[in-house]
């Protein structure tokens, strides 16, 4: 499970939102580890899309360098890098062959669905070892520091 | 022997480490020895035709390989080779019928960001 605060899901509708109808990207950052039954997503790092914008409402890219900017701000914080969202403009929120083609293992991929620029479902994902297909991964609620974490069914 | 550096997302597939050293005087050499000793991490780095994924990005130091010959870049003794992942993905296909529309603004703006 991936337990994501209420404000990294709203972040990462926002952004959805904001980058309609092309496909927005970013880090989440948290703990990678899974304990207690799950990896914590707490915060966010928008990073802009490298695609060309001809190709932007359908591709994301992020570069290299973005890459380690966001591993070394994250280790700042005591954090990891626990996976990266994008936005599927008005499409549904499952992985393509194409996001197959590129994932990393390990990392929870979140796909937001935007629906005529509005967020609709959200949903995590994670490369399965053998590359064949993406896992869905059950999307939680994380407390905030102090308050209880609970589970709570994706919102849509 | 070069240290390779290896992303958080390869290392459960390398005994958990985040460093090993092999063998290798190019950067290809380097990363066909980290895939040989970690035999799990090979499909992750290659495709299925032996290529390296676009989206694996070696850096010999500081500096992309891309700007040093690619694969054959070479490694010096005890140099230090990075594997950085890059991250892409989208919707499948072309999604919409119509082009979007490419007025002269929109144009020069792409003209300006490509890389
Ligand atoms: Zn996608």
């Amino acid at each position: 499970m991936l337990k994501l605060t209420n404000e990294v899901r709203r972040a990462i509708c926002e952004a959805g939102e904001r980058d309609y109808p092309d496909e927005t990207c970013g880090f989440i950052l948290g703990r990678l580890q899974d304990d207690d039954g799950g990896r914590v997503g707490d915060g966010v790092r928008a990073v802009a899309n490298a695609r060309e914008p001809e190709e932007a409402h359908h591709r994301f890219k992020i570069e290299p360098e973005d890459f380690l900017r966001a591993e070394r701000e994250a280790a700042r914080a005591g954090k990891d890098i626990v996976g990266i969202y994008h936005s599927h403009p008005d499409h549904p929120a499952a992985p393509s062959d194409y996001d197959l083609d590129h994932a990393w293992p390990v990392y929870s991929y979140v796909i937001v669905a935007v629906e005529r620029g509005r967020a609709r479902e959200l949903a995590s994902w994670r490369l399965e070892d053998d590359r064949s297909r993406f896992a869905n991964e059950p999307v939680g609620t994380a407390g905030q520091a102090g308050e209880q974490a609970g589970e709570q069914a994706g919102e849509t | 022997m070069a240290k390779v550096f290896i992303p958080t997302a390869l290392r459960a597939f390398a005994d958990g480490k985040a460093q090993v050293e092999v063998g290798g005087a190019t950067a290809g050499e380097v990363v066909a020895a980290l895939a040989e000793l970690y035999p799990d991490i090979r499909r992750h780095i290659y495709d299925a035709e032996g290529k390296l994924r676009s989206y694996v990005n070696v850096f010999v130091g500081e500096e992309d390989i891309r700007n040093f010959g690619g694969l054959g870049a070479p490694v010096p003794p005890d140099g230090e080779v990075t594997l950085v992942p890059a991250i892409a993905g989208g919707v499948a296909g072309a999604l919409r019928a119509a082009p979007r529309q490419t007025d002269g603004i929109v144009r020069s703006k792409a003209a300006g960001r490509k890389r």
